[in-house]
């Protein structure tokens, strides 16, 4: 999501009544207090990193969900809905859906078994100290940056929501995240998370309902909005044969290889941020059964995020434009959608419930965040790297004093974006060149035992240095898009997903040349980390209605019959 | 969450939706009694915010008794 950085702030798109201000109050309250009461809780190494590693599947399910729903999340994709109309859908379901399933039922047990705390921790038991080294520093590095430019861009959502000042924003927001994750670790997190998600439906489910009465229905809303853009506007696959013939001027090849079969098995399986939650959960069979909750929910997301978007192509009276635009004149911009439908149909109390969702989605990213930048630098740099010695509680303690640095570090970055907003469009790139490599390294360490830590090493190193180039390529020469994205008619996301995948196939191809190249690894250190040589425990003897595989197959089931219906 | 001695979070859940609930809900009726002159939302003869109001409350109620700590310990 891009934003007005420079331009004038327009007014503000709604005002809080006093029942909504106390409506927005009592969730700070309420997630201080939520804080405060498991302060006691977080003793450990295991209880403050790992949440004591006892999470049902319904918690780590919801939370792995929510630390993905973040406010910009949900606005940038109503915006694109604006935009691009139903086609924004892929980032939900084929761009979700097959890894989150893939993640329950083929990585999960590999990051569960091996008992480690972290991606990284993984990489390090599989191909030794030099990949966890990179992929940690890389991605303590890039989260605690994403932190900051996510809280800049939020502050600026308020203010041009609610006309709040950005300090205030930036300040009550950071305070809050730093009071109750350094009280109470991962487990605050979590909780917090659970507690967004259902903010997130009690605050939005009312736009769709009331949108879909407005307009008549659905088949009177497709009608609408292919007369105000074009049919394709409402199809999800049909106009994907060409280039061309979409507004997202994006080929099926993209959206099926690029970001179904390499970024989002990039982000789902390998991205910490969200992996934490699941290994936190307290058995294998939840292990296994919270990706797959989270991806039921995940396949109904749209209905408040990219069903808006529609909804707000057909019935708002003015057109949105792009942000660049919406600087120059003053107008609204495709992102200001969710807001504005929010303003056109919620009044007091229901309009506070709205905007709580919106803070709630932007603290508990934040709070996720900051949770997995502080695991990670105190179980994968602190730790190797600089004191080994030391007993649990000082892990602990560093933790909790990393917290409130890696919240300073954002608040820092924040402010850094606001001197020079191009460092915002930099952070979000170079966030983005290690999500394809590193799935490429932990799926063949898991699937493949020949791979060498060399091979590990090398291939994530030559693909996150092989997708800097082609970002670099195309920033200084635009016309370099054709060759990357096979099309001079592809745009920003088309660049995305084949860049991702180049990145991806060099990745594998010099993991598997460098692997065969060097001294394999003796089996017998790689039981619990490779498939082939691990076993699996068993889930136990349960009915088939609590099997994972089970609930797996409803989901894919629900997922073709959703792609077929919106075709 | 299932750990001894811990309040569950489907509690915190409840006390939540019951709290905003019960807020959006006052709030709907107040304004069902004393229509503005100018709602300044669409669709504000359907009054979302007194049944959507009343939802979550019940709701947050289910959810706070269901699995409020007195039951649990």
């Amino acid at each position: 999501m891009t934003l007005p950085l420079a331009a004038e702030v327009p007014t503000r798109l709604v005002h809080l009544s006093p029942v909504d201000v106390v409506i927005v109050a009592f969730y700070f309250a309420l997630v201080l207090s939520i804080g405060w009461y498991l302060r006691g809780r977080a003793n450990t190494g295991e209880d403050f990193f790992m949440a004591g590693r006892e999470m049902t599947a319904w918690v780590a399910g919801l939370s792995f969900l929510s630390a993905n729903l973040g406010a910009l999340e949900l606005m940038g994709w109503a915006g694109s809905a604006y935009q691009y109309g139903i086609l924004a859908t892929h980032w939900y379901w084929i761009g979700a859906i097959p890894a989150m399933l893939f993640l329950a039922l083929v990585m999960m047990p590999f990051y569960y078994i091996s008992k480690t705390h972290s991606v990284p921790g993984y990489l390090k038991l599989r191909f030794g100290e030099p990949s966890r080294a990179l992929s940690a520093i890389s991605f303590a590095f890039m989260t605690v940056l994403m932190s900051g430019v996510n809280m800049f861009a939020m502050a600026k959502v308020m203010q041009i929501v609610l006309g709040w000042d950005i300090n205030f924003s930036i300040w009550v927001s950071s305070i809050t995240v730093a009071i109750y994750v350094t009280l109470g670790g991962l487990r605050s997190a979590i909780f917090n998370e659970v507690l967004q998600f259902f903010l997130i439906w009690a605050g939005a489910l009312l736009i769709p309902i009331l949108g879909l009465y407005e307009a008549g229905g659905w088949g009177n809303l497709k009608l609408q909005i292919a007369q105000r853009t074009s049919e394709q506007y409402v199809h999800l696959w049909s106009g994907l044969g060409s280039f061309t013939t979409n507004p997202m001027g994006i080929h099926w090849t993209g959206i099926v290889f690029g970001l179904g079969a390499v970024i989002s098995m990039g982000y789902w399986t390998t991205d910490f941020l969200v992996v934490q939650r699941i290994l936190a959960a307290k058995d294998i069979r939840s292990a296994e059964m919270a990706p797959i909750i989270g991806a039921g929910f995940k396949m109904m997301v749209p209905f408040i995020v990219i069903l808006p978007g529609l909804i707000g192509l057909a019935v708002l009276p003015e057109k949105l434009v792009p942000e660049s635009v919406a600087a120059v004149t003053g107008g609204h911009s495709y992102n200001d959608v969710l807001p504005l439908m929010l303003a056109r149909y919620c009044g007091p109390g229901l309009l506070g419930l709205g905007v709580t969702a919106l803070i709630a989605g932007f603290m508990s990213g934040m709070a996720g965040n900051v949770s997995a930048f502080t695991t990670v630098w105190t179980y994968d740099i602190y730790r190797p790297l600089i004191n080994s010695k030391s007993s649990d509680h000082h892990y602990v303690n560093m933790g909790r004093w990393t917290t409130i640095i890696g919240v300073l570090i954002s608040v820092g970055t924040a402010y850094l974006v606001m001197q020079f907003a191009s460092i915002m469009d930099y952070v979000q790139a170079l966030f983005s060149f290690f999500i394809a490599p590193l799935f490429g390294t932990v799926l063949l360490g898991m699937l493949w035992k020949r791979a060498t830590g060399a091979g590990g090493f090398f291939g994530l190193l030559c693909g996150t240095l092989s997708s800097i180039a082609m970002w670099a390529w195309v920033k200084v020469d635009p016309a370099a898009l054709r060759y990357v994205a096979l099309s001079p008619h592809a745009k920003g996301l088309a660049q995305d997903m084949y860049q991702a995948l180049w990145s991806f196939i060099v990745c594998v191809l010099v993991t598997v040349a460098v692997s065969l190249a060097t001294k394999p690894i003796a089996e017998a250190e790689l039981t619990g980390l490779v498939y082939g040589l691990t076993t699996v425990p068993s889930i136990g003897d349960v009915p088939l209605y609590q099997k994972p595989l089970f609930w797996a197959a409803a989901v894919v089931v629900v997922f073709f019959i959703l792609n077929i219906v919106f075709w | 969450m299932e750990v001894r001695g811990v309040i569950s979070i489907w509690f915190f859940i409840g006390v939540s939706l019951a709290v905003n609930g019960a807020l959006i809900l006052a709030a709907g009726i107040y304004q069902l009694l004393n229509p503005p002159l100018h709602p300044g939302v669409v669709l504000f003869n359907l009054h979302a915010g007194v049944w959507w109001g009343a939802v979550l409350l019940v709701f947050g109620l289910i959810y706070c008794f269901k699995f409020a700590p007195t039951r649990r310990s």
